[in-house]
C-alpha cells in the first residue's frame, strides 16, 4: 500500500456518547479512492462527520498527514481544514449565489487573491467539471447531475489533497453516475487526489474503488475490507458476498 | 514564499517563478504577472518554472491565462520551461477550458428591459391578486360546506392551532399592550397635566384602546408571529410534496390544512384583543396611579365614557383582522416556489401582505363608521 494519508485509530463513531460503530481501524493512501459502503442508516455518514471534524466521535483518532483532526482547535484546524475538501449529499451549494460565487467564496476568503485572479481559478476548476458554461447561473437552475459536479468543484476550490464525496450518485440516472464515476477517476489521476467516498451504489463502487471497508449494524463495526472486485467474489466473507451480489438472503430467495 | 522575477532579454520577456504556486502564493504575484505584459507586444514572452517547489490547479491556471493573455497581446511566441510531466497534464487540462464568465443572453436595450421589468411586475400582481380572490372564494366555500357538516372540519387540529398562535401569543400581546397603554397614558398626561385634566387621560386610553390599538397592536403581533408560522408550516409541506400528497389522496388541502388555521385564528384573534384592551388600560391606570388619583376615578371614567359600540366595533374589526391573518398566511406559504430560500421569502411575504391588508382594512373600517356614526 503506498504511504497513508488517512489514518482512523479505534474510533468510536456515534452521537452524545453513544457509539452506533465501535473501534474502526484503517487507513488511506495517498492518491487512493476509498469507499467506505455499508446498508443504510448504518453510520457511515456519521463515520465521514467524524473524518472532516464536523462532529466529535465518541473516541478514537483521526489523523491527517499524521495530526489528529479531532483534537485540532483554531489555527491548526483551519490549516487541516483547507486540505481536505468535501461535497455534502445534496450539494451543499449556497442557492444565493451564482455557481462562479460559490467556486470564489472559500478562494477569496482564505487567500489574498483578487476578484479577478479569483475568477480565472474558478473557472479553471468549473472547466474540470465541465460546468464553466453554466458558471453565471444559480443552483437551482442546475440539473441534479451538474449540481453534484458543481460541489465537487467547489470542494476542490483551494486544491485540497483529500475529498470526501457523501452520496455523490444518489439520485442520479445511471448515465449522469457513470459520468461523475469517470470524473473522479480522472481528477484522481490527473491532480493526484485522494478519494473518500460514502456510497452503497453498487456500479460505482466496482468501476472506480479501490480499496473499501464496509460497515455493519449489527455487528457494530468493518465486517470486510479490500478491493470491491475481491469481496464480490469471495463467498468466505457473507455479508459482504450477499451485499455485491444484491442477495437478500437464503430465507428471502425461492 | 512565491516570487516572480520579470527579466527584460534580447528576445522579448521572461518571468521567472519560484516557490509555492498554490492559490494562496499566486494571490501576491497575479496582479504584477498580468500588467508586466502590458506594453510590450510583439516580444517573445518565457515562462520559466524551474525554481518552482509545489504547482497545482492555481498555478496552472495562472500560466494558462498568462499565456493567453500574451497571445492577445500580439506576443509572438511563448514558451514554457521548467515544468515537469504532472505539472504540464495540469496545464494540458487548464487549457482546454474557456477562462471567460458566459453573458446570460439578454435581448434588447436597458430601457426595452426596465418596461418589460415593470409590465412583468405589474402581471405579477395582478395574478397575484386574483389567486388571492379565487383562494378566498375557495375558502369561504370550504368553510360555509364545512358549517353545514361540521364532522368535516378537522377540530383537534383546530385547537392546536389555536393554542399555537393564540394561547401562545398571549405574554407577548400582553407585554406589547401594557407597554402601548403605558407609554400613551404617560405622554398625554404631561401637557394634560397643564390644564389640570389629566383624568381624562382615562378617556383617552379607554377610547383609543378598545376602537383602535387594541385590534391593531393585536393583529400586528399576530401578523408577525401566526402569519410567518402559518406561511413557513405550509410553505415546507409544499416543497416536501406533501401538499401534493394530499391532494392525491383525495383531501382538499384547503379544508385539510388551512381552514382549521383560518377558524383558529378567527376565533383567538378577538379573545386576545379584549385581552389586550383590558391590559392596556391596565397600564394607563399605572400611570394615573402613580399621579395621585384613586383606582376607583380611573375605572369611572373609562366605563362612563367607552360605550358598548365602541367595543362592538372593535370586535368586528379584530374578527376580520384575524381571517385576513390567517388567510395570508397559508395563501403565502401555498404559494412558494423551489429552492432553499423559498420558505423564508413565503413567511416574509406573508407578514408584510397581512400587515399591508391589516392597515387597508383598518382605514375602511374607519370611514365605514365615521359614515354609519358609530
Amino acid at each position: 500500500m503506498k504511504e497513508p494519508i488517512i489514518q482512523v485509530k479505534h474510533l468510536y463513531a456515534g452521537y452524545d456518547g453513544q457509539a452506533i460503530m465501535e473501534d474502526l481501524t484503517f487507513d488511506i493512501g495517498k492518491g487512493e479512492i476509498f469507499v467506505i459502503l455499508g446498508g443504510s442508516g448504518c453510520g457511515k455518514s456519521t463515520v465521514l462527520k467524524h473524518m472532516i471534524g464536523l462532529v466529535p466521535p465518541v473516541s478514537g483518532q483521526v489523523l491527517i498527514h499524521g495530526q489528529n483532526m479531532v483534537t485540532a482547535r483554531g489555527k491548526e484546524r483551519t490549516r487541516m481544514l483547507q486540505q481536505i475538501g468535501v461535497a455534502f449529499q445534496n450539494g451543499a451549494l449556497f442557492g444565493s449565489m451564482t455557481v462562479l460565487e460559490n467556486m470564489m467564496l472559500p478562494m477569496t476568503a482564505f487567500t489574498d487573491l483578487s476578484d479577478d485572479a479569483a475568477k480565472t481559478l474558478a473557472l479553471a476548476k468549473l472547466g474540470l467539471v465541465n460546468l464553466n458554461r453554466n458558471s453565471h447561473q444559480l443552483p437551482g437552475e442546475l440539473s441534479g447531475g451538474m449540481r453534484k459536479r458543481a460541489a465537487i468543484a467547489r470542494a476542490m476550490a483551494l486544491d485540497p489533497e483529500v475529498l470526501f464525496l457523501d452520496e455523490p450518485s444518489a439520485g442520479l440516472d445511471p448515465l449522469t453516475s457513470a459520468e461523475l464515476d469517470r470524473l473522479i477517476r480522472d481528477l484522481a489521476q490527473t491532480l493526484g487526489i485522494t478519494f473518500v467516498i460514502v456510497t452503497h451504489e453498487l456500479e460505482s463502487i466496482l468501476a472506480i474503488a479501490d480499496n473499501t471497508i464496509m460497515l455493519e449494524k449489527e455487528t457494530k463495526g468493518i465486517i470486510a475490507r479490500g478491493h470491491p472486485k475481491d469481496l464480490k467474489a469471495d463467498p468466505e466473507n457473507e455479508y459482504a458476498y450477499r451485499f455485491f451480489n444484491r442477495n437478500p438472503g437464503k430465507e428471502m430467495t425461492s | 514564499m512565491t516570487e516572480l522575477h520579470i527579466k527584460q532579454t534580447d528576445t522579448g520577456l521572461a518571468y521567472l517563478f519560484s516557490g509555492r504556486m498554490d492559490a494562496g502564493g499566486i494571490a501576491g504575484i497575479w496582479d504584477r504577472a498580468c500588467n508586466g505584459l502590458a506594453g510590450h507586444g510583439g516580444a517573445a514572452l518565457t515562462l520559466d518554472l524551474s525554481g518552482v517547489t509545489y504547482f497545482d490547479m492555481a498555478g496552472a491556471a495562472l500560466i494558462v491565462h498568462l499565456e493567453r493573455m500574451a497571445r492577445d497581446g500580439n506576443h509572438d511566441t511563448v514558451h514554457m520551461t521548467g515544468l515537469d510531466k504532472s505539472a504540464a497534464t495540469l496545464v494540458e487540462r487548464v487549457s482546454q477550458t474557456d477562462l471567460a464568465v458566459p453573458e446570460p443572453a439578454r435581448p434588447g436595450g436597458r430601457i426595452r428591459r426596465m418596461v418589460e421589468n415593470q409590465g412583468r411586475s405589474l402581471g405579477e400582481f395582478w395574478q397575484d391578486a386574483k389567486t388571492f380572490i379565487a383562494f378566498f372564494g375557495e375558502l369561504c366555500w370550504f368553510f360555509f360546506a364545512g358549517l353545514l357538516r361540521p364532522g368535516q372540519i378537522r377540530w383537534k387540529e383546530t385547537l392546536r392551532v389555536a393554542e399555537q398562535a393564540g394561547v401562545n401569543a398571549l405574554p407577548i400581546v400582553a407585554l406589547i399592550s401594557f407597554i402601548v397603554g403605558l407609554v400613551m397614558a404617560f405622554q398625554s398626561a404631561i401637557p394634560m397635566k397643564m390644564f389640570g385634566a389629566e383624568i381624562y387621560v382615562a378617556n383617552l386610553i379607554g377610547l383609543a384602546m378598545v376602537r383602535e390599538l387594541g385590534p391593531l397592536m393585536t393583529a400586528i403581533v399576530l401578523a408577525g408571529r401566526s402569519a410567518s408560522a402559518f406561511a413557513a408550516e405550509i410553505g415546507t409541506m409544499k416543497i416536501n410534496e406533501e401538499i401534493d400528497a394530499l391532494s392525491i389522496m383525495g383531501l382538499e388541502p384547503v379544508r385539510f390544512l388551512i381552514l382549521p388555521r383560518v377558524i383558529a385564528s378567527t376565533v383567538m384573534t378577538p379573545l386576545l384583543t379584549v385581552f389586550a384592551i383590558l391590559v392596556g388600560i391596565l397600564g394607563g391606570a399605572v400611570v394615573i396611579l402613580s399621579m395621585g388619583h384613586p383606582f376607583s376615578a380611573y375605572y369611572n371614567q373609562v366605563v362612563g365614557f367607552v360605550t358598548w359600540g365602541d367595543f362592538v366595533g372593535g370586535m368586528i374589526k379584530c374578527f376580520v383582522f384575524g381571517v385576513l391573518i390567517a388567510a395570508t398566511g397559508c395563501i403565502r406559504g401555498y404559494q412558494t416556489r423551489q429552492g432553499p430560500s423559498a420558505v423564508g421569502e413565503a413567511a416574509t411575504r406573508a407578514v408584510v401582505s397581512s400587515i399591508i391588508l391589516i392597515a387597508v382594512f383598518d382605514g375602511i373600517f374607519s370611514i365605514i363608521y365615521y359614515v354609519l356614526d358609530v
